[in-house]
């Protein structure tokens, strides 16, 4: 539209007075007010059509949700948690405690394991790396890691505990394997969490005579605790969900695990899942419904506690 | 100067990876050569006799060729950017500039759930659900009513193609959204404001201000997704049909990616006396790692500021 009619800058005085003389604003003209129309129902559409996306990425999230919660309680019972899984192929019967004991066991090794290394290099990242290509390149390496795809990992995990280490399937190269898959998130969310610790508690501390060591352990590890936490009980979250890289380090057992570190497979949830839900059998299907139940329960749990829970703590 | 030292075994870690990986494909490369790269058919030919060539042991008349996986891989994941990206958007505007502060938080929430669900459960939901319904009910119809656009017509065969690339389009969603949403939200509360005093509904301000100042990590987080996508593993596993020796000549023929096959095939290969399978699966490793890592190093060129990553778009404190 033209903008003459509006308002006419400095010029008011001399032969600007025809379009002064008209008294409806441009934006009230009947042209314009329809055009504004157009443009806030086209706004309106597209409001509409965002709902509509998140609504077509629920409903299926919903369904998941809905159908393994339906399927697992109806399965699960005390025995189904405690005993260990009878039979293979088409005989399938028992419960799930080979596969829980075992994956609280890889998880709880794969912690172990990168929880220090993680945290501690990611202490280096914050707080002693001078040597900015040095720490870009170490970022880097993380970053890929994080990308990698896990069977990939799963090999060579396979390929290295596993055949030239000679440890054969166990619990030993399951771990190592998973601890690798979960080192990046633990290093670089304790990069990010010390980083975010603000300058004025560090100075205060220096101004107050503390050593460098003393005010990373007193101060700053204790203000970004939240933030390292949280990136812990997710890279658990991610351990847990994880199948591909155990295939070929863990492998899979029907038995309890006796807490022999080498030479001895060791069961997991996923597998379950992987497994039993291909099997011709009700009681292997029953395990796959149960088992996909604990997984996604306990992801809910992790993001719960990780996401609520601990983003409170972190305002305090 | 502990902590330097285990810092640094992020080198360590993929300096494993990589030397591992290179010198068991090596024997493979020898022997396979270029066929690798060009050649649909994966035969191990266990009941052939041993020969060595160049003093690498192989099956006489066994043949390793990626294509087939190779070309899962990409239809697969591009089939999931092409669902999976307006749906992020959609949902990142939603997130970002549409829903009210309470509802955007929790819906945030599930968003982000949605990308700790295990992989192997997402397969199995896909397995049960989606493929059953996508085979009853929509692929029929599109074959019908679509036949007329090439590839879409034809037999409805598998879950294949269509189940894996929805199911993957699931698996980006929350990366490409959560890093959308992020960085729609940081555009500057004077550039909105720019754009109101100027008369710009709600929608012109996102189409027009905020979106085009987040591109570069909206960019980064689908050039992400895509990673996630290519390297993704059991969901495919359990809904692609495993297709072998055969590429897909209509939109419903069955698949195979090269992270599924990897999966899938290893413990088979263990049977081949001279080795020379489970050394082409490693090379499959090699060239999916290859592809993965250049997808990361142009989603870190992209996503400059902030350098938002897979690892860290998990945790947002």
């Amino acid at each position: 539209m033209d903008h003459s009619n509006v308002r006419s800058p400095e010029g008011a005085g001399d032969n600007a007075s025809p379009t002064l003389s008209v008294t409806v604003p441009a934006w009230k003209q009947p042209g314009v007010i329809s055009n504004h129309r157009r443009r806030v129902m086209k706004g309106r559409i597209v409001e509409v059509l965002a709902v509509l996306c998140i609504l077509a990425v629920l409903l299926p999230l919903g369904d998941m949700i809905y159908m393994f919660a339906y399927r697992g309680l109806q399965v699960i019972s005390i025995p189904k948690l405690t005993t260990i899984t009878v039979g293979s192929a088409s005989f399938v019967s028992g419960g799930l405690a080979n596969a829980i004991a075992g994956t609280a066991l890889l998880i709880s090794l794969a912690a172990a394991i990168t929880i220090p290394i993680g945290v501690l290099g990611g202490v280096y990242m914050s707080e002693f790396s001078n040597d900015s290509r040095l720490s870009e390149g170490l970022r880097f390496a993380a970053d890929i890691m994080a990308g990698n795809s896990s069977i990939v990992l799963g090999y060579v995990g396979y390929l290295v505990f596993v055949l030239y280490f000679g440890w054969g399937y166990s619990a030993a190269a399951g771990a190592l394997t998973l601890s690798i898959l979960m080192f990046p998130y633990v290093f670089r969310t304790t990069e990010l969490a010390l980083r975010k610790v603000p300058a004025s508690i560090r100075e205060a501390a220096i101004a107050l005579g503390s050593t460098k060591t003393t005010m990373i352990n007193r101060l700053v590890l204790r203000f970004a605790l939240p933030g390292i936490l949280t990136g812990i009980i997710l890279a658990v979250g991610i351990g847990l969900s994880e199948t591909a890289p155990l295939l070929y380090t863990a492998l899979f057992s029907n038995y309890l695990p006796s807490g022999a570190l080498f030479h001895e497979p060791i069961g997991y949830l996923t597998y379950v899942v992987y497994v039993y839900s291909q099997l011709p059998s009700n009681g292997a299907h029953d395990l796959a419904y149960l088992s996909s139940f604990l997984l996604i329960s306990a992801v809910l749990v992790i993001n719960v506690v990780a996401r609520v829970g601990l983003r409170k703590l972190s305002k305090v | 100067m502990v902590s330097a030292l285990l810092g640094s075994s992020a080198f360590l870690f993929l300096f494993l990876t990589i030397v591992v990986l290179v010198i068991f494909s090596y024997p493979s490369f020898i022997v396979n050569g270029l066929g690798f790269f060009t050649s649909i058919t994966w035969n191990p030919s266990l009941s052939g006799s041993v020969v060595t060539v160049n003093g690498i042991r192989s099956m006489s008349g066994a043949s390793f060729g990626m294509l087939v996986f190779f070309s899962g891989t990409l239809l697969s994941s591009g089939l999931a950017l092409l669902i999976g990206v307006p749906l992020s958007l959609g949902i990142a505007i939603f997130l970002s500039e549409v829903a009210p502060q309470r509802i955007s938080n929790i819906m945030s929430f599930f968003v982000e759930l949605l990308a700790g669900i295990p992989s192997i459960v997402f397969g199995f939901w896909g397995f049960l659900v989606l493929g059953p319904f996508l085979i009853h009910s929509v692929e029929p119809v599109m074959a019908k009513y679509l036949y007329f656009i090439p590839y879409f017509g034809g037999k409805v065969y598998s879950y294949g193609l269509p189940a894996s690339g929805l199911i993957l389009a699931l698996m980006t969603v929350p990366i490409i959204a959560s890093i959308s949403r992020d960085a729609m939200a940081q555009t500057p509360i004077e550039l909105r404001e720019a754009g109101r005093a100027l008369g710009l509904t709600d929608w012109e301000v996102t189409r027009k201000i905020v979106l085009p100042s987040a591109r570069t990590a909206i960019a980064g987080s689908i050039v992400l997704g895509l990673g996630r996508a290519l390297g993704e593993t059991m969901a495919v596993v359990m809904v692609s049909e495993s297709a072998v020796n055969i590429l897909p000549k209509t939109f419903y023929y069955p698949i195979n990616s090269i992270a599924a096959f990897m999966a899938q095939t290893l413990d088979s290969a263990f049977t081949d006396p001279t080795k020379m399978e489970i050394y082409a699966l490693v090379e499959l490793a090699v060239v999916l790692l290859l592809i993965t890592t250049t997808v990361n190093v142009i989603a870190r060129l992209l996503v400059r500021r902030g350098f938002i990553t897979s690892a860290e778009h998990v945790v947002q404190v």
